[in-house]
């Protein structure tokens, strides 16, 4: 019950308190600029509800470049993970080439993906799932490589084929080393999707908030950043009950 | 072949209940390091032999060499007149030192293994391992989860997976180590039992003299690096019904004396 309770007293505190600043004009006469540039979350609440169809649609469109982003990354992740167990000269030559993929901003990527893709839905599945593949992938790969010898051992002189071997012993072991990585992953994604509609889009949150932020709907920019958190925190949380209902053993 | 084997000769006479393992000149070096060097044993059709030694005597490799999960350097072994790892292995059933039962399945899956991997199909390999279940105690705890059991149901869970395995010779690899002492003396009393019931061709690894001394027939004393057999004997009582009465008979108590010389005469 603590677990549960004391972030939302600590949350409930902090907006509080924001509220308090905003309202007051604390926080506009800290940063020196027009109060209306400093919503307080009551207003950030109005701006979420007068505004609830037009953010509603343009979720729509990021939320289902997140999933099927993340769903090709998943795709991609599982199969690097599996072709890198079996095969330690592709591991070798491969491993250090995705932690390098890493390493390159993603937002230097996007306004390449969009010259190749052109404008539609292709460059943001694109910039998605190059962010959630690669926890996928290292995850997977260390998951199989992390079963005990001597399990499979025990499971060679119990006639177990080299495919018996990864799906009875690896595959299942490795699964809530897979999850950990779609976790990870998930929680990147719509930043990730936002990424790809800065560089080029016409709806979408992302889409949304580079407008808003032009205009100075200051209010909006915050409610269509709230529902956007609200999203990784439900898709994480989605991801979290699968895992308990499949990986029943830990 | 001494006395003490005669007990047992009737069903040793079966060839379902076991092969013959052989084992002569072996060597095994890792590297640098000889962890085996000139070793000879041999075990007859549905006996049991322990094996016993000094850590780091090679006593686990020598038991995995047999089981065909591994080639030695030097020298030959023969299991049912087979001699490549992977005719051994297609002989040997290995369990492992800690149970290693799969987290993820039910007592009596975790048990069929080896049918479903020869191709049984789940509700026939579940109906024969199912039958074990009762002859050995366990009815009722096939859909029980690794996690619900306690050491020692774990333990036999594992023993009733090597032995459904339906191979001649079963590789045991300090079988109870993991177990309090309460525990691991019934589960001797138990094994006992099982293989009274359904005997096998057994190596079994021990570091517990007593326990090599009452459950085998003849106990193969190792010395330390490069594992060698110091001494062979013959036990008392091998696998008698009453356990505690069997391991404080005189006889019994004279042949751990002299296996614990032995054991020390081969650490130096």
């Amino acid at each position: 019950m603590r677990r549960v309770l004391l972030p939302i007293v600590a949350l409930a505190a902090l907006v509080a308190l924001w509220q308090v600043a905003a309202s007051s004009g604390l926080l506009a006469e800290a940063f020196n600029v027009e109060s209306f540039l400093v919503p307080s979350p009551a207003e950030i609440a109005s701006a979420l509800w007068e505004n609830r169809a037009l953010i509603a649609e343009n979720a729509w469109v990021t939320l289902q470049e997140i999933l099927l982003g993340f769903l090709c990354g998943l795709a991609v992740g599982l199969a690097f993970g599996f072709l890198l167990r079996p095969f330690e000269t592709l591991r070798l030559s491969f491993h250090p080439l995705i932690v390098g993929s890493q390493a390159i901003p993603i937002i230097v990527f996007a306004p390449i993906l969009v010259v190749w893709f052109g404008y539609g839905i292709g460059p943001k599945l694109a910039v998605v799932a190059l962010v959630c593949f690669f926890p996928i992938a290292v995850a997977t790969a260390d998951g199989l490589r992390s079963v005990d010898p001597e399990a499979a051992k025990m499971m060679r002189s119990l006639d177990a084929s080299r495919s018996q071997l990864l799906w009875r012993l690896e595959a299942p072991s490795a699964l809530p080393f897979t999850f950990s990585g779609a976790k990870i992953g998930v929680t990147f994604a719509p930043i990730a999707a936002v990424f790809g509609e800065w560089v080029g889009a016409d709806s979408g949150l992302g889409h949304l908030i580079l407008q808003d932020n032009a205009q100075l709907e200051t209010a909006r920019v915050f409610a269509a950043a709230f529902v956007l958190s609200a999203m990784a925190i439900a898709l994480y949380g989605l991801l979290a009950l699968a895992e308990r209902r499949v990986v029943t053993w830990r | 072949m001494s006395a003490e084997f005669g007990q047992f000769a009737a069903e040793a006479a079966s060839p379902a209940t076991g092969a013959t393992v052989s084992v002569h000149g072996l060597a095994h070096r890792y590297g640098e390091l000889t962890a085996i060097e000139r070793l000879d044993l041999e075990v007859p059709p549905g006996r049991v032999l322990g094996l016993v030694g000094p850590s780091g005597c090679g006593k686990s490799t020598l038991l995995e060499l047999i089981a065909g999960l591994r080639e030695p350097s030097g020298g030959a072994i023969e299991v049912a007149g087979g001699g490549s790892a992977a005719e051994r292995l297609a002989q040997c059933a290995f369990m492992p030192q800690r149970d290693l039962l799969l987290p993820w399945l039910s007592a009596i899956d975790n048990a069929a293994l080896a049918l479903r991997n020869r191709g049984v199909r789940r509700g026939a390999a579940r109906e024969e391992a199912g039958r074990l279940f009762e002859r050995f105690g366990l009815a009722g705890f096939e859909r029980a989860r690794p996690a619900e059991l306690s050491g020692g149901m774990r333990q036999r869970v594992a023993f009733l997976r090597t032995l459904v395995a339906g191979k001649p010779v079963l590789a045991l690899d300090e079988p109870f180590a993991a177990l309090d002492a309460i525990t691991r003396a019934e589960m001797q009393g138990w094994l006992a039992a099982a293989l009274r019931a359904d005997p096998r061709t057994v190596v079994l690894v021990s570091h517990d003299v007593e326990e090599a001394l009452y459950l085998a027939d003849r106990v193969a004393v190792l010395s330390a690096r490069p594992g060698r057999v110091v001494e062979q004997l013959d036990t008392p009582a091998p696998r008698a019904p009453d356990r505690d009465a069997a391991v404080t008979a005189p006889e019994f108590v004279a042949a751990r004396e002299r296996a614990m010389a032995a054991l020390h005469r081969g650490s130096r």
